[in-house]
């Protein structure tokens, strides 16, 4: 098989959450340099399936594969939703992000100036330069994403997860957050999967899918999966796939198959 | 009954007056301590029994009555609590050390002047481990009034306390009042352990205050079971306790007892202890049930 | 005051408040206080334990304190709180049990509780200070694991660090400082050197390096004012000890605060 190296594979994965399940036979891969992006409604999984992927959560039944080892070898960066963060604790961005690199190892080695190099450049990476100095607590949501973002970069990781980056986000910023994750992956070169609910602001950048409805999982590449043939396998009823100016509206629950009203601007598939 | 109950035990007036005191003590501690327990304030119920000290010890010192002294103690430590900070868990948990070593500081101060100007010998053990079977019958009435309206209190609270206890966002979102009946609640848990610290010292006031509780918490399904279970457990450890210790003076020929407080204590923890496993027990027979 | 007779109280007083204020610092980071306060008093229940039995005080004061902080650890997670309270009061009760059977004197329990300067033998200053060391070696190599835990526990977990062992190496450390501690403090008043002067310093400054050198310099000075005061009056140093930590927190807090406004 040619082509960019798989960077995890996800087999047949069961994920339950206290005792109930809510995704059957998951199935998908992330390749390098790849953008994937796991869409699913709230409650669907997605945080549960990505906790399972870096191994906080054991799945109920098959396997997360690592081909070159990239989790255990911590070469998987995570940018969780939330972070409690104690607003005195004393710890600046800069230090916080350092962390990133060496706060998993015991013993006391300084810091090289090598370290701090890597640091400012992740912080550049995510435009938060100005942010070195101020104390970790102390800083907006925005803010605290792309710090976030930075302190699992600073180790060069192969693939940058993101949980739900775009929840509680207006459009403007999140159009901002996906411009900056492909600007990341070009010039991290890292592999970027993150979570959602809505596909639309993805689209543009998206090189692979991982849709999930009806407790089930499509994969795949965008134009692929996000069909009214494969969603409407997928949610088990008939879908319409609207396209409106570009974006992209999944329309469940349709009593009948009967003709759409036609309008120039509504192409239904 | 006669290898329990040991001769004379029940002649003695300060032991039924001590034994009734202390039951009814526990009760009220059982009662509020099972929101201490919910709410995850176990340091600040403990941290207000030491405070309580140092107004007892001040009390002491300056000729007040000690169960003022407890009482009024424990309220001002509940305020420094409150002003110092507590939106945030970690400033709380600050707010409350700080405190504590402040009034333990005090403490120690006072108690070395009632030493040093009394001839009260083991006014320590009696500030810190009680004095349960020195308690005089108007003490007893005072007592049994206040933990009455404290139990009233507690009702009156009722709803949006236990609201605000499991899920605070979602209280607030139904309107309660959250801060206020966190207030409130800080108040009733500091008259409560005031109380208890002037009678079982404040030792025995948190063990009292958080192992019933516990205990029954890990039992206990619907909420009046487990406030039953906790009171009843509390007064079991009291009776027992007293019970113990006392007849351990005709255990051993040197004829030392074991102070009341570490029998009432050995019995809380075998409480906690014992519901824990009998829940673990309870729980993998349920799974295996449904298995 | 610096007579041959207080170098000892001085020299001990020294190095157990600076390690105080260096574990203190993780303490308060970790939200430990509730454990802080509870550990010393294991340490008091195994000094009297260790009066009863007839063996050297230190060996009861860490034995017990190890005990109830790898108890304390052990149950962090499950109502953390409650154990530690529990901890807390069975062993100042088995503490009062040792002390009745073994008929001491109420001097000396007040000793054990609110602490005594005089009460530091110079046979001890060696084991101290061994001890002391081991300590401080133990957090130097925890210092980034347990700076990252306590920031973020989930990302600390993904890079594979074990909570649970740096939470008992954490404990197991903070037990050996109160073992070290309660002779000369009391065992009701060690937590405090943990938890103010720390809390203060964080307030004063965002630096990780610079707070802990500074929880550890105002842990030390609050000590030695404690220690001076005591000699000059005469009154416990418990009292001073438990004082003066809240008074710095209520200075550092009073101090950002006019700092927050004028910036």
């Amino acid at each position: 098989m040619s082509g960019p190296a798989t960077i995890v594979d996800v087999r047949g994965v069961d994920v339950e959450l206290e005792g109930r399940r809510i995704l059957t036979d998951v199935n998908f891969n992330v390749r390098a340099g790849e953008f994937a992006g796991l869409i699913g409604s709230n409650g669907a999984g997605k945080t549960t399936l990505l906790r399972m992927m870096l191994g906080l959560v054991q799945p109920a039944r098959g396997e997360v594969v690592w081909p070159n080892n990239a989790r255990e070898q911590r070469r998987v960066g995570y940018v969780p939703q939330k972070v409690a963060l104690d607003v005195d604790v004393p710890l600046r961005v800069r230090d916080f992000v350092a962390l990133g690199d060496d706060g998993h190892r015991y013993g006391l080695r300084r810091r090289t100036q090598q370290t701090w190099d890597r640091v400012q450049e992740v912080l550049d990476a995510v435009e938060a330069s100005d942010l070195g100095e101020r104390r970790i607590g102390a800083l907006s949501g925005g803010e605290l994403q792309r710090v976030l973002m930075a302190h699992a970069l600073v180790s060069s990781p192969e693939l940058l997860l993101l949980d739900e980056p775009l929840a509680n986000l207006d459009p403007g910023a999140t159009e901002d957050i996906v411009t900056l994750l492909a600007r990341v992956r070009e010039r991290e070169h890292v592999a970027i999967l993150l979570s959602a609910h809505d596909i639309n602001a993805l689209l543009g950048v998206m090189d692979r899918v991982i849709y999930i409805a009806n407790a089930h999982v499509a994969s795949g590449p965008t134009d692929e999966v996000v069909r009214h043939d494969v969603l409407s396998r997928l949610y088990g009823h008939h879908v319409d796939v609207v396209r409106v100016h570009g974006r992209v509206l999944v329309v469940t629950g349709a009593t009948s198959e009967g003709p759409v009203p036609e309008h120039p601007d509504l192409v239904v598939e | 009954m006669h290898w329990l109950f040991e001769p004379g035990i029940w002649s003695n007036p300060a032991v039924r007056t001590g034994v009734g005191v202390g039951m009814v003590v526990a009760v009220v501690s059982a009662l509020v301590g099972l929101f201490t327990v919910m709410r995850s304030q176990s340091f600040a119920g403990h941290a207000l029994a030491d405070v309580a000290t140092a107004g007892g010890a001040g009390a002491g010192v300056f000729g007040f009555s000690p169960l003022a002294g407890f009482v009024v103690g424990s309220l001002a430590g509940a305020s420094a609590m409150e002003a110092i900070g507590v939106e945030r868990v970690r400033q709380r948990d600050v707010a409350t050390g700080v405190v504590l070593g402040g009034a333990t500081g005090l403490s120690a101060l006072f108690l070395y002047l009632i030493t040093l100007n009394t001839s009260n010998a083991g006014s320590t053990q009696s500030i810190l481990f009680g004095s349960l079977f020195s308690v005089s019958n108007s003490s007893f009435l005072v007592i049994t009034v206040v933990s009455v309206a404290v139990c009233l209190a507690l009702a009156a609270l009722g709803r949006p306390l236990l609201f605000a206890s499991v899920s605070p966002d979602a209280a607030r979102a139904r309107g309660v009042a959250v801060r206020r009946v966190a207030l409130g609640y800080t108040l009733l848990m500091a008259v409560t352990v005031g109380l208890s610290a002037v009678v079982i010292g404040s030792v025995l006031s948190t063990a009292l205050l958080i192992g019933p509780p516990a205990a029954a918490l890990r039992l206990g399904r619907r909420l009046g079971a487990t406030l039953a279970l906790a009171a009843a457990l509390g007064v079991g450890a009291v009776g027992f306790g007293v019970v113990a210790s006392y007849d351990s003076f005709y255990w051993w020929p040197s004829h030392r007892a074991l102070p009341v407080s570490f029998c009432v204590v050995t019995l809380v923890v075998v409480e906690v202890v014992t519901a824990n496993v009998v829940a673990r027990v309870w729980a993998r027979r349920g799974a295996n049930a449904r298995a | 005051m610096f007579s041959s007779f207080m170098t000892n109280a001085w020299i001990v007083g020294t190095v157990v408040s600076l390690l105080a204020g260096a574990t203190g610092f993780f303490v308060v980071m970790r939200g430990s206080s509730f454990a802080a306060h509870a550990i010393p008093n294991g340490a008091f229940a195994g000094a009297a334990g260790a009066a009863l039995v007839g063996v050297t005080p230190l060996a009861g004061l860490i034995t017990f304190a190890v005990v109830s902080s790898v108890g304390i650890g052990a149950s962090r997670r499950h109502r953390g709180d409650v154990a530690t309270a529990l901890a807390l009061v069975m062993m100042l009760a088995l503490g009062a049990a040792f002390l009745s059977l073994s008929g001491a004197y109420e001097p000396q329990v007040e000793a054990l509780l609110f602490g005594q300067i005089l009460g530091v033998a110079t046979t001890s200053i060696v084991p101290v200070v061994v001890i002391a060391s081991l300590c401080a070696l133990a957090l130097a190599v925890m210092y980034r694991p347990l700076l990252f835990n306590a920031a973020a526990p989930d990302l600390a977990a993904v890079k594979g660090l074990n909570p649970q062992l740096l939470e008992m190496g954490f404990m197991l450390t903070l037990a050996l400082g109160a073992a070290l501690t309660v002779p000369v403090v009391g065992a009701l008043l060690t937590f405090s050197l943990t938890v103010g002067p720390p809390a203060a310093a964080r307030l004063v400054t965002r630096r990780p390096g610079s707070a802990l050198v500074a929880s550890m310099a105002l842990s030390a000075i609050t000590l030695w004012v404690s220690i001076a005061a005591s000699y000059q009056s005469n009154l416990p140093v418990g009292f001073f000890v438990g004082t003066s930590s809240a008074l710095v927190y209520v200075l550092a807090r009073i101090l950002t605060r006019w700092r927050g406004r004028r910036a």
